[in-house]
């Protein structure tokens, strides 16, 4: 039984490392009053540049190629959503659209029709000392490839970054006093500029998490909707970075469950646990979970 | 209101503007075939295909004969039909509903559980009454995002995506539950019973009664939203909420929930014709993306229902044709995703620099609505 607690615990906050990386970057995003629904097509071509950037057997550049192409879709996005004052909703749309079509016709191309046979390296579990000796926290949460780590790192420096700096005075004003901050001189293009590539730098690194730490291939559509419970993620976290990061561990208790079911020989319907987190979601917006989750103001307006 | 188009639109004597408004979705959708052929042309070169011989196979696979275009082109273009529709009225109203494919798998769902229920009882009534209860399965889960955004003020945007998901867990516990087929070997449903079938529209093809429903919802809508009352409130909350409210006196909300109502209808009946009419049966990935797809089918239309059909038309000859390409050039068919993405992006691109006729009038009209709307 604790064996079997510990791997669920364990396949949790592993499922729910890619979710907490693309959720943060679109927290940050949201904060700017930009919805960057195209995040589910920045996983998409992180995974995908994971691979090419990983195919010389080197993890390191993967993560990096990953994290690129995730800036190079978010810049696209970035460009007609800003730049080009276009509906944020559409764009974004198009934009998955995009990356589905680019990435599987690519992948087709480079490594044939099928591509079954092959696979790369992943990272494996880095154990840190002293802290992964911890009886059941220790294996949950310090024994985790590099990824989860980086979770451990981005969320508080975020934290930081949103609520103790001008800058992130700046962004948070944006999505709350569109017109008021504009009036005070603030760059709004800029700013939302910016937080779109920290944005697509995090989902792509997320997309690589999916490649480099866990499948070992890729598949055409791997993303498999992860942008849009990223999306979800960030809702139920209440825009905040803490609330993002217990909202990933939900996201990823629940589809983690259906391992601990198989373990324990239950038949339970899995679907129904996966589709918990998402009517957990609406609950909470809608305020029947706790407080009322205000969105910010400026969510979706053409800067 | 000083735009020139307009006015000299107004000038012009009544039968020529008919005849340019009738034109108007055949124009677009000659556009918009030209335009992605020549994305799809610049593609195939830049990946070292061979372009010729991939799109005479995109031509032979879509329009070059008779049975491609009967039963390949206009079955695919059905549930694009419905679901562009779907998302049209409700982008018209200023609702952004991204749900349709949730919409559209819980009206297969429904319709699948009703008819292997009751299909063999009911005779010839199965089918309409298998049709209606897709639609209201669909508008049923349309309406939940109606409640939480006029009585909670969630917006529509992130309920309907969340409900897509739901949706998707939904129908993957009944093909492995309750709609399991009884080998329990397969996640898909038993066949649904025979009365429940489509008939086929044109004998020696595929083409089922689906597409002429397609036809006559998409010109009932084109009616309405010109000619009705209602259609004019949905228009008028589109164009701009507040003044609909203050100045004619339309209920927001309530033109808000029968719209999202409608909405879900159509992709809901999407869902019931796709399992009476194609695949006889319900499985859990019996959309592969209609529902977006829908959301480029609807904006390159200009959120006209006429226009709709012809685009949805012509993203069924891609989308059918690509699987051809598929099969005889090896032209990997997702390449056609990325060429109906890059339509929308340059549409978005056109439209901001304001070069293109009406059609992107009324598009930037919803976009504004919806704007103003979020503050």
């Amino acid at each position: 039984m604790t064996t079997a607690l510990t791997s669920f615990l364990e396949a949790s906050v592993r499922t729910a490392t890619p979710l907490a990386l693309a959720a943060l970057g679109e927290l940050v995003v949201e904060r700017a009053g930009v919805i960057n629904i195209g995040l589910e097509g920045i996983v998409l071509g992180g995974a995908f540049g994971a691979l090419l950037g990983a195919g010389s057997n080197n993890l390191a550049l993967g993560f990096a190629a990953g994290c690129a192409a995730g800036v190079a879709v978010a810049a696209l996005f970035g460009v007609f959503a800003v730049a080009m004052h276009a509906d944020q909703i559409i764009t974004g749309t198009a934009v998955n659209l995009l990356v589905l079509g680019l990435t599987g016709a690519l992948y087709r191309g480079l490594y044939g029709a099928t591509g079954a046979a092959l696979t790369i390296p992943t990272t494996g579990a880095v154990s840190l000392p002293v802290l992964s000796r911890i009886p059941v926290l220790g294996p949950t949460f310090f024994d985790q490839p590099p990824p989860t780590y980086i979770v451990y790192l981005v969320a508080p420096a975020l934290w930081w970054w949103l609520y103790r700096t001008h800058a992130g005075l700046a962004i948070r004003a944006i999505g709350e006093r569109l017109e008021a901050v504009r009036v005070l001189g603030v760059n709004v293009p800029r700013w939302r500029c910016v937080t779109i590539l920290i944005g697509g730098a995090l989902g792509g690194v997320a997309g690589a998490t999916l490649v480099l730490s866990q499948s070992g291939t890729f598949a055409e559509g791997m993303s498999a909707g992860r942008g849009f419970i990223a999306i979800a993620i960030v809702v139920l976290g209440r825009w905040r970075p803490m609330g993002v990061l217990i909202a990933s561990l939900l996201f990823g208790a629940a589809s983690a469950l259906q391992y601990l079911f198989q373990a324990m020989g239950w038949s339970v319907p899995y679907q129904l646990f996966l589709a918990l987190p998402y009517v957990l979601t609406l609950l909470a917006l809608a305020g029947f979970a706790g407080r009322r989750v205000e969105a910010p103001a400026a969510l979706g307006r053409a800067g | 209101m000083s735009d020139p188009a307009l006015a000299a639109k107004r000038t012009t004597s009544p039968w020529r503007r008919r005849l340019a408004s009738s034109l108007t979705p055949g124009i677009i959708a000659a556009v918009v075939a030209v335009v992605s052929l020549a994305l799809l042309w610049v593609a195939l070169r830049l990946a070292g295909f061979d372009a010729t011989l991939a799109l005479g196979a995109l031509w032979r696979g879509s329009f070059g004969n008779w049975y491609a275009f009967t039963s390949s082109t206009l079955v695919r273009a059905t549930p694009l039909v419905l679901t562009g529709l779907a998302v049209a009225i409700a982008f018209r109203a200023g609702v952004w509903n991204i749900g349709a494919d949730g919409q559209l798998l819980v009206g297969a769902a429904l319709a699948t559980a009703v008819g292997l229920a009751w299909g063999g009882a009911l005779g010839w009534a199965a089918l309409p009454i298998a049709l209606i209860a897709g639609a209201v399965g669909g508008a049923c889960w349309a309406g939940i995002a109606a409640v939480l955004r006029t009585r909670f003020g969630v917006l529509e945007v992130i309920s309907t995506i969340m409900l897509n998901f739901v949706a998707l867990d939904l129908v993957g516990y009944l093909v492995r539950g309750p709609l399991q087929e009884p080998s329990h070997a397969y996640p898909q449903s038993n066949a649904i019973p025979k009365q429940m079938h489509l008939p086929f529209l044109i004998p020696g093809t595929r083409l089922h009664w689906g597409f002429a429903l397609g036809v006559a919802a998409a010109v009932i809508l084109w009616w309405g939203m010109r000619s009705t009352a209602a259609g004019f409130r949905v228009r008028a909350i589109g164009a701009n909420a507040d003044a609909a409210r203050i100045a004619g006196r339309i209920d927001v909300a309530r033109t808000t929930t029968n719209v999202l109502l409608l909405s879900g209808a159509l992709a809901g009946l999407a869902g019931a014709i796709e399992v009476s009419g194609v695949t006889y049966a319900l499985y859990e990935n019996i959309s592969p993306g209609y529902g977006y797809t829908a959301i480029a089918v609807a904006l390159l239309a200009g959120l006209d229902p006429l226009g709709v059909l012809a685009t949805g038309i012509v993203f069924g000859a891609l989308e059918a044709g690509a699987l051809s390409m598929q099969r005889e050039a090896s032209v990997p068919s997702v390449v056609v995703t990325a060429v109906e993405a890059a339509l929308v992006l340059l549409l978005l691109a056109l439209s901001r620099r304001g070069k293109a006729a009406s059609v992107i009038g009324r598009f930037s009209g919803a976009r504004s609505a919806s704007a103003d709307e979020a503050s």
